[in-house]
């Protein structure tokens, strides 16, 4: 599952263009995830400039 | 907002409008549609474009510049700098506020229909070869019914993955890529810098563009792969805390760019993408403002003339990958073969080269000059490399 810290995020779409299963919706200010279709392949996390994107791995 | 138009374009950036512009200048019923309240914001780009780039199709105007650029500067990693005159034409870097919302008004004078906080959110083919385009306009769920799709939406075109395009990027050709717009700080306000290296951007570069008055746009991109060890926002503030210890951060603004070949097909029955949608970004420098334009310019075109011999197939829309190749996705395919080599260089061989052309009298440091004497690996290519530096 990837967690979103939407407060940090500027709605940029770089994660909704790598994301393999196309489960990110991106509106004007506003980021949602779809953790059904998510695979957790982390792609979002990798591309996100500003840190926006984590997964629960990392927290553990 | 009407419930059926002859096209229906998808985003209101440079490409949308060009797009809306042509194709009802071809005499087409249009409708343009942006998600956001504002045309023209906000702001995801370094905003430079060369003076050729820009005068191909309007003569610019005065508010649309904020900085006129004479010359270019590139950082080696090891500090050493190359300055480089521009001589035969200049650049500038834009305010794509004011540029973008003029372009959507150049398009309504033609006759589209713009209307912002328009956010598709799905296409559906009609049995009699229409679509309906389905969009939540301020809160409320609307119906167009319209024949041709161009889909302006950016570098995530959903368009384009609804009309069954492969959009996604391969996390290879990706850069993450972040910017300020920066106050008080002290710069030539007629020169763009351009730092290389691992040290500032790996995979990517680092721009102060400036935009008069202390001001400017200081950005990078870096490669994807490196971004998770340390994001780009990082090596951002790095840089600005070492260079720019004074400056204020008035705006910040993320985004991707796909440094990849241009789609080979971005069509398909009913369907057009352009700009950013389409991957047409030049791989080196990244920008994409003039392929955006053109491509709206050409897809609006070939949509018109669809509309009027009432074929919208794959096979009638080819015309317009034909007219982007002549023009641009050729030299984008070459410029990414250019990209696949230089990023081979060390930071120790860019170093290096640096050290070498700086030895050159100053009146000799000519783009194509400097760089045939100067390397000995690959001499042609990196003339190539340089020139769409200096120029865009």
């Amino acid at each position: 599952m990837i967690n979103i810290k939407e407060y940090r995020c500027d709605f940029c779409t770089a994660c909704v263009t790598v994301c393999p299963p196309d489960c990110i919706e991106v509106r004007e200010a506003s980021i949602e995830i779809d953790n059904e279709i998510c695979i957790d392949c982390d792609l979002c996390i990798y591309v996100c400039p500003i840190e926006v994107l984590s997964s629960d791995e990392k927290k553990l | 907002m009407k419930k059926n138009y002859d096209i229906v374009v998808v985003g209101g950036g440079p490409g949308g409008s060009m797009a809306a512009l042509h194709a009802s200048k071809g005499g087409a019923s249009v409708c343009l549609l942006e998600k956001t309240r504002d045309i023209g914001y906000p702001v995801r780009c370094g905003e430079a474009m060369g003076e050729h780039a820009i005068k191909q199709f309007f003569p610019p105007k005065s508010t649309w510049i904020a900085a006129d650029i004479k010359r270019s500067r590139i950082v080696a990693p090891n500090g050493v700098a190359i300055d480089i005159p521009f001589k035969k034409e200049q650049a500038y870097v834009l305010n794509r506020r004011v540029f973008d919302y003029d372009l959507s008004l150049m398009a309504s004078k033609e006759g589209a229909s713009v209307f912002t906080k328009s956010y598709v959110k799905s296409i559906q083919k009609n049995h009699d070869s229409s679509y309906d385009v389905h969009l939540d306009f301020l809160g409320e769920h609307k119906v167009i019914t319209t024949k041709i799709i161009i889909g302006a939406d950016g570098i995530e075109s959903r368009v384009g993955r609804w009309a069954g395009i492969k959009t996604q990027v391969n996390m290879r050709d990706m850069e993450s890529c972040i910017q300020y717009s920066v106050g008080n700080i002290e710069i030539d306000a007629n020169r763009i810098d351009m730092y290389v290296g691992d040290n500032w951007a790996p995979g990517g570069y680092l721009w102060v563009f400036p935009k008069g008055d202390g001001t400017a746009n200081i950005g990078l991109g870096i490669g994807a792969k490196y971004n998770k060890k340390k994001s780009a926002k990082k090596y951002l503030d790095e840089f600005i805390d070492k260079k720019y210890p004074n400056a204020t951060i008035h705006t910040t603004m993320c985004g991707g760019v796909p440094c990849s070949k241009p789609m080979s097909k971005p069509i398909s029955n009913n369907i057009m993408l352009v700009g950013d949608a389409a991957h047409f970004i030049n791989p080196i420098t990244g920008g994409g403002i003039a392929a955006a334009m053109k491509s709206g310019m050409f897809a609006g075109q070939v949509a018109s003339e669809s509309i009027i011999a009432k074929d919208y197939s794959e096979l009638f829309l080819n015309k317009y990958i034909n007219l982007c190749k002549k023009d641009f996705t050729n030299r984008h395919e070459k410029i990414y073969k250019v990209k696949e080599t230089i990023q081979k260089l060390t930071d120790e061989e860019m170093s290096q080269m640096a050290i070498k052309i700086n030895k050159l009298p100053t009146h000799k440091i000519t783009l194509s000059r400097v760089f045939t004497t100067a390397i000995m690996k690959k001499p042609s290519l990196i003339i190539d490399v340089m020139k769409m530096f200096a120029g865009f």
